[in-house]
């Protein structure tokens, strides 16, 4: 973890980082344009103060709906401010929803998608960027071609398939479809396209290195920062993934997604415990968000520019 | 792709084998044809797991949707199939439940997104001024991005209840406060755009942001010297900078619309949420299709349902090109 300082995360990130230096001599604030260098004025934190507590509200008031009883939750006036029953509400949620294994089966899933998403990204994202073979640019258009591809499309045949090769209702049949994604390998492509010196790369073959060789101990290396970034990416959709694993798992072996869906689903949930619930799905995530906010941020903002 | 790319391919010369024109072919040895054959084979191995699990999990599923919307499968009895034709397509397009879930899930779909790319674009545009704590911003704006959407569907449902709920209490400060959120046409598919835009419009900021400071500051600078104020700046040379981008956003909310499913599904839970409401006030097409499916059991029709969405799909991905060509053309 001390590869976390702004000059390590994608290059786009380290453009914005530096705005006002880029060509600018002289001119003074009078002669620039509307662009970074101008100073936000107060309207500017105003909006933005607004927009940031709209953000957090909910997830406040998720916390505060956890801590009190039912009744004092649909009551009017609603409660403001956090309660004292938030422990016995998790206690309660923890025991009725089967929250326990829905977080370790959530790890493991998110764990084994983050990690086969980095190890098969970053070596399809090298070959996209650094090799050259037949039909590249042909197979590129065809992995972005596959984000258009909604998973609404092929749920029913999956169902069916996960049933009949028995892994219907297990963990394997949410992991397995999820293994290795397009964004990924873009993602990676992009990032080695402009990292990654071909000196490097060459100056490894003349010293008689296999191509595993060097995705090794050349690609690898250099991939690190970017890898950090797409494992954390992955690992907050394969947490957060709802639709496939609601229709794939059942009540008994669920992730903390569908947990929670089954919880609110049931015949008289009570609001405050689906509350408590949905608290302990997210406070993980808010985790890693609050101490890995710069990279995940930089992670969007490269993915993003150069389509 | 690629135009730049100085020769990465072979490996340059293998250790012993330099010399090898002067030698002949006799100094060919298993060796070097192994260093060729990796030179080869490597690219493809790299890239075959996403091509294999895209096909086992992907493709083949698409393909296998089209062949289940033609039989008869029910979930009780899965390993059994009758062909049926075209039948469960004659079956949704007849049910009436099925042209509300497509408006609805446009009409979702347009209140949802228009906003939400609307305030991205302003705030972006704010959070490209050189501000204190800008990654504080940057990072505050994506919090509900963070948030999966079983939580944030939870946690609105509670805020748009009609009794008790927090914004009908804060409403009635205001002479309101009566408003059946879940149970009203519009209303509902408000409360549910405000769910989308809430957890989404943070994200789209950052794809602006990071493209309005790949724009050249020398466009600015020419701007301002042609005495353009900084309204015309932002329309004349921000946003037409941005237009890959808006056009990419919005496909992608498109795209993302289409699958709208844990906010219906949750917004009242229970047996309303997944047939969309009382009067399907709210359904998608995702919920249509999982209630099909899932809750009926009846797997052809569901997979009718699954193509139907993708006709939809290529319709929109039609209108974005011409719509895209159109720009492009008048940009020219």
């Amino acid at each position: 973890m001390t590869t976390t300082s702004p000059t390590t995360t994608a290059p786009a990130l380290d453009r914005g980082a530096l705005p006002a230096s880029e060509g600018k001599g002289h001119g003074g604030r009078f002669k620039l344009g509307a662009g970074q260098q101008l100073k936000g004025g107060p309207f500017t934190y105003v909006a933005l103060i607004v927009v940031g507590l709209g953000s957090v509200l909910p997830l406040y008031w998720t916390l505060v709906a956890a801590s009190h009883d039912q009744q004092r939750v649909l009551d009017s006036p609603p409660p403001l401010v956090p309660g004292s029953r938030l422990w016995s509400n998790l206690q309660s949620a923890w025991e009725q929803a089967h929250l326990g294994t829905a977080i370790v089966n959530t790890l493991i899933v998110a764990s084994c998608i983050t990690a086969a998403t980095l190890f098969f990204c970053t070596l399809a994202g090298y070959a996209f960027a650094k090799m050259r073979f037949r039909g590249r640019g042909a197979l590129m258009t065809a992995v972005i071609a596959t984000l258009t591809i909604p998973p609404q499309l092929s749920v029913v045949p999956l169902f069916m398939m996960m049933s009949d090769i028995g892994w219907g209702g297990k963990l394997e049949s949410v992991i397995f479809p999820t293994l290795v994604g397009a964004f990924g390998v873009f993602f990676m492509r992009q990032y080695l396209l402009e990292a990654l010196p071909y000196e490097l790369i060459e100056a490894a073959k003349v010293d008689g290195a296999s191509n595993i060789r060097i995705v090794w101990s050349v690609v690898l290396p250099v991939a690190r920062p970017a890898m950090m970034v797409l494992g954390m990416l992955t690992f907050v959709q394969a947490w957060n993934d709802f639709f496939w694993p609601f229709l794939a798992l059942n009540q008994e072996n669920p992730t903390i997604q569908v947990a929670l869906g089954q919880l609110s689903a049931s015949y008289t949930p009570d609001q405050s415990i689906v509350m408590a619930g949905a608290l302990i799905s997210t406070l993980p995530l808010l985790l890693v968000f609050v101490i890995f906010g710069k990279q995940i941020v930089g992670g969007i903002m490269s993915g993003a520019v150069k389509g | 792709m690629a135009t730049t790319a100085p020769a990465p391919g072979a490996h340059a010369s293998p250790p012993g084998g330099s010399g090898a024109a002067s030698n002949g072919l006799s100094r060919r040895t298993w060796r070097s044809r192994l260093w060729r054959f990796d030179d080869l084979a490597s690219p493809y191995a790299y890239i075959a797991p996403f091509f294999l699990i895209f096909g086992a999990f992907g493709l083949y599923p698409l393909l296998y949707t089209g062949w289940i919307a033609l039989h008869r499968v029910e979930m009780t009895s899965l390993d059994q199939s009758q062909w049926v034709g075209w039948e469960n397509f004659a079956t949704i397009l007849q049910d009436s439940e099925f042209w509300t879930a497509v408006t609805n899930t446009f009409v979702i779909g347009v209140i949802s997104t228009v906003p939400q790319l609307l305030v991205a674009l302003g705030l972006a545009h704010l959070l490209n001024y050189k501000l204190r704590a800008s990654t504080f911003w940057r990072t505050l704006i994506l919090t509900p991005y963070a948030t999966s959407v079983a939580t944030a569907s939870l946690v609105f449902a509670l805020v748009f209840r009609a009794d008790g709920g927090l914004l009908n209490w804060v409403l009635h400060f205001v002479g309101g406060g009566n408003t059946d959120w879940g149970n009203g046409e519009w209303t509902s598919k408000i409360a549910i755009s405000v769910m989308v835009i809430w957890r989404w419009t943070g994200y789209n900021t950052l794809i602006y942001l990071a493209a309005m400071q790949a724009v050249p500051t020398d466009l600015y600078e020419a701007a301002s010297l042609d005495g353009a104020t900084r309204w015309q700046q932002f329309r004349k040379v921000t946003i037409p900078s941005l237009r890959p981008t808006i056009l990419f956003t919005i496909v992608i909310s498109t795209i993302g619309s289409m699958q709208l499913f844990g906010e219906p599904l949750l917004l009242q839970g229970g047996t309303l949420g997944s047939i969309g409401g009382s009067e399907h006030q709210y359904e998608t097409l995702s919920i249509y299709l999982f209630n099909y499916g899932w809750k009926l059991g009846h797997l052809g029709p569901a997979a009718a349902v699954a193509w139907a969405m993708l006709v939809l799909l290529l319709l929109i991905a039609l209108i974005n090109w011409i719509v895209g060509r159109f720009v492009h053309k008048n940009a020219a």
